[in-house]
């Protein structure tokens, strides 16, 4: 690539990508570390699933994808949490019901629109370097109410991730607690999209909380190492995707990999 | 005297399998009682359910004077569960911040540490002698000083009522004495009530001033005078066990 680095930061879609990512990638850390502990990582998994079907049903009837997506997941999450209490099953065998019914539903939406359009393959495999102006500020305000929702929350989410029992003895009310987790997990989960797509949208929960779990000194710390994990892996993953030519969903993910690794040798040489 | 707990007509079931049937006791404020019974005779269900944990089946309960389904005042109980459902063993926390963590029950939203909350978590740390803790983390310590961490959290808030569930399982015999001799100067000193369930009946009587015997139902509640004097609980225990519980008291 034959452009400077300043010419690289001035053009207003690489902007755009760097400030949806870090938004994103913040949110997504954040909420990642409580799923993670709480031994639900898989749900950003099931619920980016359900948003194929989302996205495929807005495509077919022609609404804005994300924005359609946005409410059918959150009804998806707010279903997998009762599936769990009502129905007497674990979350895993919950997220695995709706993430399967998501995904066949948004099959047969695209096989009755005449196959898989270039759109939907689009929130697949994500594209942050083609996020709009109007994305960036949806990414940007919602990214804010939820990290504004965790800051309040802060002391009720930690004590119900670090012991449900006991944060009911302390007047919590856990359930309230994990149906507002899935809730804020499934709007990024629809953000997110956009940054990593479908197939990689959970590596972006997942990676930064499990490299934070290597190196850090206390749960707060945990937060930030994640949150920062999530940043340099969008800056440098932004970099190496333009000047290598690279998919930039699939270089944040490896980056995110590479800090994984790195923390985890850290730790064992310790 | 002032009731602390309150429990009438109380039954459960997990599904078909009865776990209490119809229990009826009051604890008075400021008893030591030993909360006794074989493996499944109902004592850590009875004591989830005195928490709020367990809806039951039927029956009332009382705590600190109001209906359980109207009690808000949590700061005033510390409860310590058994060890091993305490915690995720990779969670990433501090002993600090576990112990802060017994603080929020105080709190009005947004629930916020501050530093006057510090020194008492500090105060909290030295009277459990593990004030040298503070920074570690807490999957790095061992049995007995997290233990000791979880009982550090129960009491932060100088609770009215203590709750601990089978609490020595975790301490080597030093660490054991050292515990039950806190408890014992709470109960004495503070004039806290303390519940401990345990399974180990034969040591009961070196604490408590109360036993509470279980399965299913009370087969005895009571003061441990009563017990020992008792014909009918040595036709239940035997001769020997009762010995041994009126013994070390």
């Amino acid at each position: 690539m034959d452009i400077s680095f300043f010419e690289f930061i001035n053009y207003s879609f690489v902007q755009r990508a760097f400030i949806s990512g870090i938004f994103v990638g913040i949110l997504c850390s954040i909420l990642g570390l409580f799923l993670v502990l709480r031994k639900l990582s898989l749900i950003g998994d099931g619920l980016a699933h359900v948003s194929f079907g989302a996205i495929a049903l807005g495509v077919f009837c022609g609404f804005y994808p994300i924005y359609f997506a946005i409410p059918i997941v959150i009804i998806s999450s707010i279903f997998i949490v009762k599936l769990t209490q009502k129905a007497k099953i674990y979350g895993d065998t919950a997220i695995g019901i709706v993430s399967s019914v998501g995904l066949a539903g948004g099959v047969l939406l695209a096989s009755a629109s005449n196959g898989f359009n270039v759109s939907l393959l689009s929130y697949l495999f994500g594209n942050i370097l083609a996020i709009s102006t109007s994305e960036t500020y949806l990414s940007i305000a919602l990214s804010l109410v939820v990290l504004a929702i965790v800051y309040l929350l802060y002391y009720e989410l930690f004590a119900v991730t670090f012991n449900e029992e006991q944060a009911n003895v302390t007047g919590i009310k856990s359930d309230r607690i994990n149906l507002l987790l899935v809730i804020l997990t499934a709007i990024t989960v629809v953000l997110a999209i956009r940054v990593v797509g479908i197939m990689l949208v959970s590596s972006f929960f997942i990676l930064p909380a499990v490299t934070a779990l290597q190196i850090s000194k206390g749960f707060k710390s945990a937060i930030f190492v994640s949150a920062f994990t999530a940043i340099l892996s969008v800056i440098i993953g932004i970099f190496a995707s333009f000047y290598l030519n690279l998919p930039a969903g699939a270089s944040i993910v490896i980056v995110n990999f590479i800090l994984f690794l790195l923390s985890f040798l850290w730790r064992k040489s310790m | 005297m002032e009731k602390i707990v309150e429990v009438k007509n109380l039954s459960f079931k997990y599904g078909v399998a009865e776990v209490l049937k119809d229990v009826t006791f009051s604890i008075d404020r400021g008893d030591y009682v030993g909360l006794g019974g074989h493996n499944g005779s109902g004592k850590t269900t009875l004591v989830k359910i005195i928490l709020g944990l367990i809806t039951p089946d039927v029956g009332d309960i009382s705590v600190l004077g109001k209906n359980l389904k109207k009690f808000k005042q949590w700061s005033k109980i510390g409860y310590l569960p058994q060890s091993l459902s305490l915690f995720n063993p990779i969670f990433p926390a501090t002993v600090y911040e576990v112990v802060s963590l017994g603080l929020i029950s105080k709190k009005k939203f947004p629930r916020r540490i501050t530093k006057s909350d510090e020194k008492i978590v500090d105060n909290a740390l030295q009277e459990l002698e593990i004030i040298d803790l503070k920074n570690k983390l807490i999957s790095e310590l061992s049995g007995g000083q997290q233990q000791r961490v979880f009982l550090a959290k129960a009491l932060v808030n100088e609770p009215e009522l203590l709750i601990l569930d089978e609490p020595s399982n975790a301490l080597d015999s030093k660490s054991r004495n050292h515990f039950f001799d806190l408890l014992h100067d709470l109960n004495k000193k503070k004039g806290t009530t303390i519940i401990l369930i345990t399974h180990d009946i034969g040591h009961i009587g070196e604490h408590a001033n109360k036993l509470l015997y279980l399965d299913k139902n009370i087969v005895f509640y009571g003061k441990l005078s009563e017990f020992c004097d008792s014909e009918s609980m040595e036709d239940v225990f035997g001769r020997e066990s009762q010995h041994l519980i009126c013994h070390q008291h």
